[in-house]
């Protein structure tokens, strides 16, 4: 078959795109899935969490987390004599094999705060990311094109939550997906379905019928650093004012 | 965790923007500060420092080729950086300082070279032979018109580009301080006052670049410095860092006397992971002896040889001290915990691809261009031919 210099020069170019496309495969099916649906977010009850861990090990599991690095973490307050206005905050490894025991006769209270992604409405990360591989979905959660990110960490350095990170090997920015494979399919997230208490819940904000949407209108609930004005959307139940 | 003091987020350990981080704001700075002074010959017609005017755009040219390659050296995936000119995110201003660099390179520097040095361009491309008459024919862009009037509009379109010039140079070093400026998530770099103080820091950086640059290769082609140039650089340089430093010591002071949630956390950290590299180099050592040192050159009626050595003194110590200034803020910026409860520690490797040899090589490399430069495209002020191209 002979081809002519021009036709090559058209075809060429047409190929690459078809190769792409190929290689790229053929994106899940979520057919009863519609983004205008939906609005995410969490709701994170800290009376109701026990620092056991359970959702970190799940998060680690479900998303290849590597090792020494956090999707989502647990902290540990705890107000002692000599810590009151400012308690000791600990997380051993992320929180993922829970925590030792509070130290005896030192009084005080401590409690549990788990952290992620906020899915900010308004995120920083987003508006610095250079070639826009971060971007928010239309149902509010915040994503990352890995295929795209160029890994320049700007959007690491823009997130006032520290809930991103450089994977190891990938050396793309990477976080929390609110497991946007298993919520596009009716799931929860992988940290909700491990939590033992519910501690930790999916919240739908666009859907009246569902029971976290409910709690957030009626119960008194905060964001972390609101001050960033970054319209999260982890809202933490019982949120004491030390934590940052 | 090692290296980690009290609490800081579990992702917040490593540190994600290392030394090639710090050394990007300094390069780009030595650019525009070397710019300006050339500048001052062409706009402002601070006649004094002409024989630093080609010298001061090769300098600038060297650096500003140089300055993409430790962003290249860091980026986890340098082949898809491209995507930052073909799909930019609008509201990002590291992709918008992309064409700020583009713009600055093409259509400031290159071009104002281009014109300043055309007649010999041409006149190099006649007489030379092999691969640099290849070279320098190519370089004349297809113009061998080099009459008077020519060479008139050479000058007057030069002026316009120099003029053009100077806010773009404010543009393309301001940029830089506003990446880190405009980042509410880090109090730190957060502040209005980032871009000017990197503008003005970089001035000084690159003039006193230039300065050194200058005497040490008047020195190496055995011929006398001329006093009056680097007296009225020098004089430049002190003024511009009266400035500076002054801009610095409000950024403290507003801290200190707003003191705000953050205060505590980071003035621990400043006397004591950053106490070396703030307090006594870029503060005691790289600021306050040569702003005594330089404002005693004012004052004072030194002999010629001791303001020479005030002046490679105070250049190489303002050299320092701005470098310390970038990584003060770049790696000052990560070194404490967003929680305000604990900080970690930088370990820079020796030999990965973001190391200390790395860095090293990446701060040698511009001056290999310039020497490049200087034997393609020599500036020396002794060649006639360049005082016509001044309008002399």
């Amino acid at each position: 078959m002979k081809i002519s210099r021009r036709h090559l020069l058209i075809l060429l170019p047409a190929a690459a795109v078809a190769w792409k496309h190929v290689l790229a495969g053929e994106p899940e099916e979520s057919p009863n899935y519609r983004k205008s649906d939906h609005w995410w977010g969490m709701l994170i009850d800290i009376p109701k969490c026990i620092g056991c861990g359970n959702c970190v090990r799940a998060c680690q599991a479900e998303n290849d987390v590597p090792d020494g690095f956090f999707r989502t973490w647990v902290e540990r307050y705890e107000r002692t004599d000599t810590h009151l206005e400012t308690p000791e905050v600990i997380s051993p490894d992320g929180g993922k094999e829970g925590f030792p025991s509070a130290a005896e006769g030192t009084g005080g209270e401590y409690f549990f705060v788990p952290k992620m992604c906020n899915h900010c409405s308004d995120s920083p990360c987003t508006q610095v990311c250079p070639v826009g591989a971060t971007f928010v979905t239309p149902d509010g959660v915040v994503l990352i094109d890995q295929k795209y990110c160029l890994g320049c960490a700007y959007c690491v350095q823009a997130c006032p939550y520290g809930c991103r990170y450089i994977h190891p090997t990938k050396k793309v920015a990477d976080k929390c997906t609110l497991c946007y494979h298993r919520i596009t399919k009716g799931l929860t997230t992988a940290c909700c379905e491990a939590c033992p208490t519910g501690a930790r819940q999916l919240a739908d904000l666009k859907d009246p019928k569902d029971p976290i949407h409910e709690f957030l209108k009626t119960h008194s609930v905060q964001v972390l650093k609101p001050q960033m004005a970054t319209g999260a959307k982890a809202f933490y139940y019982g949120l004491d004012g030390s934590v940052r | 965790m090692s290296g980690v003091e009290g609490y800081m987020y579990p992702n917040e350990v490593t540190l994600y923007w290392s030394v090639l981080i710090v050394l990007y704001p300094y390069i780009t700075g030595l650019v525009a500060g070397a710019f300006i002074l050339a500048s001052l010959v062409r706009v402002f017609k601070v006649r004094a420092v002409a024989p630093t005017y080609r010298l001061a755009l090769l300098t600038a040219l060297s650096f500003l080729l140089v300055a993409p390659l430790p962003l290249q050296f860091h980026l986890g995936h340098p082949e898809r950086s491209p995507e930052m000119y073909f799909t930019p995110h609008s509201s990002s201003a590291m992709a918008m300082f992309g064409y700020v660099y583009l713009w600055y390179l093409m259509a400031v520097l290159v071009f104002e070279i281009w014109l300043d040095y055309r007649r010999e361009i041409v006149l190099l491309s006649q007489s030379s032979k092999g691969l640099l008459r290849l070279i320098y024919k190519i370089m004349t862009l297809g113009s061998n018109n080099i009459s008077p009037r020519s060479l008139q509009i050479d000058e007057r379109v030069g002026w316009i580009v120099t003029l053009v010039g100077i806010p773009s140079a404010f543009l393309l070093h301001g940029y830089v301080g506003f990446i880190f400026g405009s980042i509410k998530a880090n109090p730190w770099w957060s502040s209005p006052l980032m871009p000017v103080v990197f503008i003005f820091s970089a001035m000084v950086s690159g003039i006193a670049a230039v300065m050194l640059i200058y005497m040490a290769t008047t020195k190496l082609r055995k011929l006398t410095i001329d006093i009056r140039c680097v007296d009225t650089i020098a004089m430049y340089m002190f003024y511009i860092f009266v400035i500076d430093f002054t801009l610095e010591m409000l950024d403290l002071v507003h801290r200190i006397y707003e003191a705000d949630e953050s205060f505590r956390s980071l003035n621990f950290m400043v006397h004591t992971k950053l106490y070396f590299s703030q307090i006594v180099l870029q503060i005691a050592v790289g600021t306050l002896i040569p702003l005594v040192l330089l404002f005693l050159t004012q004052v004072v009626k030194f002999a010629e040889i001791v303001r020479k050595r005030i002046y490679v003194l105070s250049s190489s110590l303002i050299l320092i001290s701005v470098f310390a200034m970038r990584w003060n803020v770049v790696i000052g910026g990560q070194l404490f915990s967003k929680s305000f409860l604990g900080y970690t520690t930088y370990k820079m490797d020796l030999v990965t691809k973001e190391g200390f040899l790395v860095a090293l090589s990446l701060e040698i490399l511009p001056l290999l261009f310039l020497w490049a430069l200087v034997k393609l495209l020599p500036p020396w002020p002794e060649s006639a031919s360049h005082e016509t191209a001044l309008g002399h």
